[in-house]
């Protein structure tokens, strides 16, 4: 406790209490009493615009009786799973690659995280007429020969879903890859020289030695993509607009459409409020600790 | 040393590696490309021939419509007046969230008040929220301002939701100053605005380039909250791009489509190019500490 008091100002000052002041009002107002107003609402008879008559939890039991929103919560499944996984082991196998050649850092990483600076927006729309059966991959390859190839996902409401994972993995995993690689770069050196002494092979040494030492790095990555999964919008509105008929639906297509199109703005509400929660339950525990040891 | 140099790998070990590494640099630049050599071609082109194939006759008169003349919701007014809305919108956002994201960030590092810690998490939560929960109060918000529509309802909201990330980029880098500097100079008298100007700022430089770097990209980019309070003489860019792209009337141009999104991407692409290092600093202290 006495180091905390050590490196930090105790001495009153007016002028910096007033510099923070506007900062924690609107955080206060725009995140605080915004996500309460927004549980109210999910409580009222909401349509078109907000009003207070209240319901109970009539709007959540309304909401798990959509068929639209169990569309919506199946993708949410779905696409957390894979996208969550698949980015993960696509980024870390990449940040291995990356460490290990002598042109990462000025040829190949820039190339890797490119995606990452574009918006959803334009990347949908590349993704979007890349797989489209008219023009895109099957199309070329028709071209090349293959007469036999088949790739008409975007257009299957069983499988657009998946579409929708591979353009954003191809986004993120250059992300993943530069958390894993610095926590590469931040493992003592001993651990692994020493195994390369003992003539422990390069998959060993990843395996036992290297992996199990990145606990930081994979509790990062895991929250991160685990937050970005339930936010994901942008992509589903470029790519498919949440069809064909409703089979990409996600949670966050499902609550602007009920808020804003559909007029409906209690269960609207009552879906964001669903989200938050899961959002809540990845990220609070994490916000936790990180605090806790920054502190230590 | 690094692993690289401990394994001491061989030849054909390094050319495998490097093979790879090809293929996924390959993988990554595909869309990009597709984006490139699409925009130049003539619609004929891209329908009747192979879309990974080079143009046959370039031209760059499909940026000029989608810049100019394409047309957007009802009217063929091209991306123009959008991009110049995403100018308008992005650049007093950045400065409003960097500079106030500096004082609460500096206070925040090296203040000790009743609560700091759990005000800190507070003002981190909200920067990575879902912003689904805050769509219908924020529009009710900007209706009562009569900010609904306009662009200073954008760079409201958008001020107000970085904050969190502006805070957490200064307070990370201002704890690594000493504090006895700081003590040092109240000693002397110096009052807190001498000691932010004098102080401070000299040596903030890197961090207000990570800053107004990562805003810059996340707020040209944003969608959603551009879809929901952008109205017909604000709207953004990205979503004047996703009208063009998803309008389903009329013969899909998709060269037209291509260059427009091109045009969306360069502002942010350049940013990227030039100052990567910056990129990948707001990248990992948006989620690692430190």
């Amino acid at each position: 406790m006495l180091g905390i008091k050590r490196w930090r100002i105790t001495k009153d000052d007016l002028v910096a209490r007033s510099v923070l002041f506007p900062t924690v009002v609107l955080t206060m107002v725009f995140v605080y009493a915004f996500i309460i107003f927004t549980i109210y609402i999910s409580f009222t008879n909401s349509k078109l615009m907000p009003t207070f008559g209240w319901v109970g939890f009539q709007n959540y039991i309304k909401l798990f009786k959509l068929d639209h929103w169990h569309i919506a919560l199946k993708n949410m499944v779905i696409f957390s799973v894979l996208y969550i996984g698949l980015s993960t082991l696509f980024g870390l196998f990449m940040a291995i690659l990356i460490d290990l050649n002598k042109f990462s850092e000025t040829f190949f990483r820039p190339i890797y995280l490119y995606p990452m600076a574009i918006s959803f927006i334009v990347t949908g729309t590349a993704w979007k007429w890349f797989l489209d059966p008219g023009i895109g991959i099957e199309r070329i390859m028709h071209q090349w020969g293959f007469t036999s190839f088949h790739f008409t996902w975007i257009k299957d409401s069983e499988f657009a879903i998946y579409t929708i994972v591979i353009a954003a993995i191809w986004q993120v995993s250059g992300y993943i890859m530069v958390i894993f690689l610095a926590g590469l770069r931040a493992i003592p050196h001993e651990t692994i020289e020493s195994a390369v002494v003992d003539g422990a092979s390069v998959f060993t040494l990843y395996t036992k030695i290297v992996i199990p030492q990145l606990n930081a790095a994979f509790l990062s990555v895991f929250v991160i993509l685990g937050h970005m999964a339930i936010k994901s919008y942008d992509l589903v509105v470029a790519l498919t607009s949440g069809g064909p008929g409703r089979a990409t639906e996600l949670p966050s297509t499902f609550m602007y459409s009920y808020t804003f199109t559909r007029n409906q703005m209690g269960i609207g509400a009552a879906s964001a409020v669903f989200m938050l929660t899961i959002f809540g339950i990845i990220i609070i525990p994490y916000l936790r600790h990180q605090i806790k040891a920054d502190i230590e | 040393m690094t692993i690289k140099e401990t394994l001491k790998l061989n030849r054909t070990f390094e050319f495998i590696i490097a093979a790879i590494m090809l293929i996924l640099a390959t993988y990554f630049l595909i869309p990009l490309y597709l984006m490139i050599v699409n925009s130049l071609k003539p619609l004929s082109e891209i329908r009747g021939g192979n879309m990974l194939a080079l143009p046959i006759e370039a031209s760059l008169d499909h940026w000029k419509t989608a810049w100019s003349s394409a047309q957007i919701g009802v009217q063929p007014i091209g991306l123009r007046p959008y991009f110049i809305n995403s100018i308008k919108m992005v650049i007093p956002s950045v400065i409003i969230s960097t500079v106030m994201g500096s004082f609460s960030g500096f206070v925040l590092a090296k203040w000790r008040f009743k609560g700091d810690e759990i005000l800190f998490g507070l003002i981190l939560f909200g920067c990575f929220i879902p912003f689904q929960i805050v769509l219908i109060p924020t529009a009710k918000v900007l209706g009562m301002l009569h900010l609904a529509g306009s662009t200073q309802g954008l760079i409201l909201v958008h001020s107000v939701y970085g904050l969190g990330f502006t805070t957490l980029f200064f307070r990370n880098a201002y704890k690594t100053i000493p504090s006895e500097m700081i003590q040092a100079a109240q000693i002397d008298g110096a009052s807190f605005m001498y000691i932010f100007n004098r102080i401070i700022l000299p040596l903030s430089t890197p961090v207000f380039v990570v800053s107004i770097i990562w805003q810059t990209t996340n707020i040209w980019n944003d969608f959603l909250f551009g879809a929901s309070f952008g109205g017909a003489a604000s709207q953004p860019l990205t979503v004047a791009l996703n009208n063009l792209v998803s309008s389903s009337t009329g013969v899909k141009e998709y060269n037209v489509h291509f260059a427009g999104a091109l045009l969306a991407a360069l502002p942010t692409l350049i940013i990227y190019f030039v100052s990567g290092k910056y990129f990948v600093r707001g990248l990992t202290s948006g989620s690692v500490k430190g």
